[in-house]
This record gives C-alpha cells, structure tokens and sequence, in this order.
C-alpha cells in the first residue's frame, strides 16, 4: 500500500552482516563450536523468506502467467483456441480502446492532482497549532478506514437527482430547475466519480503529508522566522523542498491506486452512461467477467501490466532524480 | 512565538478546516440523515432537506430486512483480522531476511515484491478464480481470505523493512556473541524491539484488508452466510424495492466497530506514520 515510499531505499546494509569468522583475532574456542550450529546466512534468509515468495507466485506470479497466455488465445466459457495476436490487433485498431486509454490517464492525472493539493492543503490545516486540532486528526480518517464500497453507497446517494442533498440543496436555492441526477450524464458521471476518488484518496495523502511535516526540524522555521521570513515564504522554502520525496512518492502511489481504482467507478456507474466512465481496469473486468471473453479480457489486463510497469520506471527514475536533489535518503 | 496566530488567521484557518472536514464527513452526514428519514419522505417533491419527523425506526427495522447483517459485520471483521493475522507470519520474516540478511537473488525479489504492488486483484480475476477453484477455496472464507494476503504481503513487507533497518545492529550482534541462534536472535532480540513497528504496518494491512473486500468477495464467494459487510448490502441496492433508511442505517452501524477500534488505534496510527513511514 505504501510500499513506494521506501523505493529509494539503498540496499546496501545487506552486506554488513556479522560472521563470526570475520572477526580479526582468534576465536576462543567455545565460540568455534558455537558456529558450527549456526545455519548458513543464505540459506537461514531463504528460510525466512520461503513463504512469502510461495503466496506470491502461486496467488500472483502463476496468474498472471496465465493471464500472458490466456491473451494469445480466444477463451471463453467453451474452451481455448490460439489466435496469436489477434486480441491485442483488434485492441491496438480499435478507437473505443485508444478512448479508454486516454480517459484512463485524464481520470489518473486530474484525480491525483486534486488529491495531492488538497492533501497538502489538508495537512498544513492539520498541522496549524490551532487547539482542536488533535480531533480535526481524528474526524479525517473515516473515508480511508471503511470499505471503500460502503462509501460508495453515500455517494451514491449524494448524487440522486431526487434524494441527494447536492441536488435538492441546490434547486432549494434555485441553482438547477428540476432534479439533477449526477450520474446519469456522460460528463456529469465522469466527473463525479472523480470527486469520490478523491474522497476516498485524500485522507491518507493528507495524513502522510502531515506526518512529514512533522518531520521538519523546528530549527529551520525558526531560523528563518528570525530572519523575518512570513508564514508564506516558510511554506515555499521550507516545508515544500522538505518534503518534496514524500510528496513525489505518495504520487506515484495515489496514481498507481487510482489507476487500479475499480469499485468506485463500477458501484457508482458501471462505467456507464455509455462508457463514458469507463477506464482500463472496468473495460477489463467486463470484457473479462462481464462478457465471459477471457482471452482479450486477458490482453487488456497485460496492457494495464505494461503500461504501469512503464509509467512506474519512468516516475522510479524521476523520483531518484528528485531524492538526490533534496539530498533524502 | 512564531506559532502565534492573529484572530482572523484562526478564524480563517477554522473556516479552511470546516469546509475541509464537510467534504471529508458529507457522505456520513448524508447517510445518517437518510437513515432517519421515512420512506414516503424521500420522493417529496420539492426537496426538502429537513424531515418533520425523523425517527430511529430504520435501525430496528433493519435487523429484519438485512437478517445477515450481524454475519455480514462479522465476516468483514473476521476477515480483515485473519488476512492481518496471516500476513503477519509472513511478512515479519521474509522483511527480517531482507533488512538485515544477505542471500542470492536478494535485489531481483524484493524488486519483484515491489512490482506485485502495481497491479491489483481486478486484472488476475479468471486466472486467480481458476487457481481458487483448483485448490477448492471457492465459495469459502479462504477465497476472500487468500488474494487479500497475496496482494498485502509486498506492502507489509516493504514498510517492515525499514523499521527494522533502524533497529540497533549491535544488540544482535550482541546476542551472537552470547552463543544465541539466529531464529532465537529474531525472536527474542528483534521483534521485541520491533513491536512500534509492528503495530504500525499490522494497523496499515488491517485498513487494506478491511477496506478492499468487495472485490473478492462478489467474484469468488457466492455464499451469502459469509458476505463480507460491503458485499452483503450490495446485493440490496440491484433490488427493486430498496428500503435505503434502512440500508443507510445498516451501512452505518456496520462501520462502526471498526470505526471505534481506529479511535483507540488512531494514536500510532499517526505516530507510526512520523516514526517510520517517513523518512527524513
């Protein structure tokens, strides 16, 4: 969930293992026989790690080997045939796909933007020393601490035309004529589905943000606040360069998240009224689930596999760049 | 000193707050008002936001609409924990050898590990319903169970590393000297110095696993006896004649355990995420 985070993380502590045979002078010789029942280091690690690895490749590696195979063939519920590539042509030709493609990047880059900026907006809030402030902490947390489809359903509610309270209050004040049902228009649906992703993103970006602002010596606010610098010139120069790996990071991470972002799209709108909130990850699931069309189901969960596998190297190797710049480990 | 607001930077700041936390609570606040609305309510015409006479029947009623409410609440909680709990045993290892062992093949699996983050349930769904069915899990705890701890483990791997990177190095080395083994070394001298973390990245799985049921649940269980809370009540709103106070009601109060667990939880919550999440 955080994982990227720690992706610059250097590995070089690994080599830094205590040997007992390492050590310069000799050994008494209690401790020579004490070696003999130590396992070996690589051995005793695989040990450790054996499980994990196991859950891994049966629960994921193995699927994901098949879903590679399974988009070669045309699969469906009556069997398997080879078709080559003939599910990745008629993707590659099709310009509904190259729609989904493009509104899939629109959905990742506007919510995540949003996410980042109220997150940041969010946390100096939360960060201001204002009494209360302990409790404004607390009353964040809901949208990320419950199912996400139980949130869901509010929204859901939220949005009807006749029951919600957007547009009720908002013919109350007499903004809309008649009832405004949010998701049943194509731009409307789109949107709205957004502003629940970002619903449910934004707690935990604004808890890390806070949490790295917490992170910031005191030393330089006050240095610079003695040298008469204003709230405005603090943020900019220092709380920003501060925790500008943090903010790169969680990013890449809320990107991830809302590329893969499922079932808000598929409980709000089914990715509907007429595809237009349709991304990769819901055209996959109904091509696959939906249709029972395995086979290019399969070559569109291969394309989702490439495409954030070249969209993460492409930020990994940025967030480098930024980590070094801002001289965080 | 330099903390020191003026009175119109508080009262801004607070305004700031208060619209925040609206778009924060107004999907709760929402829920709640609809569950205390009556029915015949809801289809006035035109709107009104408050009710003459609200009423709590919703929530008596509910245990009777949604007769698996309690399972369903159960099932989630239920789940959330057993994915934790199995996580756990596997991640606290598997990062030990990670943070501090050297073997082959170390770099290619931890950046396999990462990679697995990438991409979530939704793309493996056939390959990873045929596996379940292969191993007989379908329709079980375990098929909810299962893919809830593969896609958790990197995560809890990755975080746990790192915590336990910055756990002093010579007291293990230390206990070596004494004669101990190393899986007594683990237990006896790492993990006792490691529990802070632990909890940490335990709460972080929890919320995962808690939070990203539904997904699972409606493709590999069709079992109604052990829905999970979010699928459970899904099943309601395709109906055609939806009693949403009561939905609304059920929706809220089978959130709220889990919602006084995080009040107590929230403390290291927040101070595991400065203490290790975030690396200065």
């Amino acid at each position: 969930m955080v994982s990227f985070i720690y992706a610059t993380d250097s590995n070089d502590h690994c080599s830094g293992e205590l040997r007992l045979n390492d050590t310069p002078f000799s050994l008494p010789q209690t401790k020579t026989a004490q070696r003999s029942k130590t396992l070996p280091e690589g051995f005793f690690a695989w040990l450790l790690v054996a499980p994990a690895v196991l859950f891994i490749a049966v629960i994921v590696a193995w699927p994901l080997a098949e879903t590679i195979r399974l988009s070669f063939m045309e699969a469906g519920l009556g069997g398997e045939k080879y078709v080559g590539l003939a599910n990745y042509e008629d993707l590659v030709t099709s310009r509904k796909f190259h729609e989904i493609i493009v509104r899939t990047f629109y959905w990742m880059f506007l919510s995540v933007a949003l996410k980042l900026v109220l997150g940041l907006i969010g946390a100096t809030l939360l960060n201001a020393a204002v009494p209360g402030r302990a409790l404004f902490r607390v009353l964040v947390m809901p949208p990320w601490v419950i199912p996400i489809a139980i949130g869901c359903i509010g929204w859901l509610w939220l949005y009807n035309g006749h029951f919600g309270v957007l547009s009720g209050v908002a013919q109350n004040f007499g903004l809309i004529d008649g009832p405004f049902e949010f998701l049943a228009h194509k731009r409307s649906a789109f949107y709205s589905a957004i502003v629940t992703d970002v619903w449910v993103g934004v707690p935990m970006v604004t808890l890390f943000f806070l949490a790295a602002m917490q992170g910031v010596s005191r030393d330089l606010y006050e240095a610079a606040w003695v040298d008469g610098a204003g709230r405005w010139y603090r943020f900019r120069r220092i709380t920003i360069p501060q925790i500008m790996p943090v903010i790169v990071s969680m990013s890449l991470l809320s990107a991830i998240f809302t590329f893969n972002s499922f079932e808000i799209i598929w409980i709000l709108t089914e990715g509907g009224p007429r595809g237009a909130s349709t991304t990769l990850i819901v055209d996959t699931y109904k091509t696959a689930i939906g249709n029972y069309k395995f086979g290019e189901g399969s070559a569109r969960a291969v394309i989702i596999v490439l495409l954030l596998g070249a969209f993460s190297l492409a930020y990994l190797f940025f967030l480098n760049k930024v980590n070094k710049k801002y001289g965080a480990k | 000193m330099m903390d020191r607001y003026t009175k119109w930077q508080m009262a801004g700041i607070y305004v700031c707050v208060a619209i925040f936390l609206t778009f924060v609570l107004l999907p709760f606040f929402e829920m709640f008002m609809a569950s205390l609305r009556p029915l015949e309510h809801l289809f006035r015409s035109p709107y009104q936001f408050w009710s003459d006479d609200f009423s709590f029947d919703a929530y008596h009623k509910m245990w009777e609409t949604v007769p698996l409410l309690g399972r369903y609440i159960f099932n989630s909680i239920f789940i959330a924990f057993s994915v934790t709990g199995i996580t756990m045993v596997i991640v606290v290892p598997a990062a030990y050898a990670f943070a501090r062992l050297d073997f082959p093949f170390k770099k290619a699996t931890l950046g396999i590990f990462l990679g697995v983050n990438m991409f979530t349930g939704a793309v493996l769904l056939i390959p990873l319903y045929r596996v379940l069915r292969s191993l007989g899990l379908l329709n079980t705890y375990w098929a909810m169970i299962v893919p809830g701890v593969a896609f958790l483990i990197p995560t809890g791997i990755w975080l746990l590393r790192s915590y336990l990177e910055k756990i002093p190095r010579e007291l293990e080395e230390a206990a070596f000297v004494d004669g101990a083994s190393r899986m007594y070394t683990l237990r006896r001298v790492v993990l006792p110095l490691a529990v802070p973390g632990l909890i940490v990245v335990g709460v972080a799985v929890f919320i995962g696993a808690y939070a990203q049921q539904f997904l699972f649940a409606i493709t590999f269980n069709q079992t109604r006896e052990l829905q999970p809370l979010p699928a459970g009540l899904y099943e309601f709103i395709g109906y055609q004649s939806v009693t949403w106070n009561e939905m609304m009601a059920a929706a809220l109060v089978g959130v709220l355990p889990v919602m006084v667990i995080f009040l107590f939880l929230q403390k290291y919550l927040v101070a595991g995420l400065t203490a290790g999440a975030v690396k200065e």
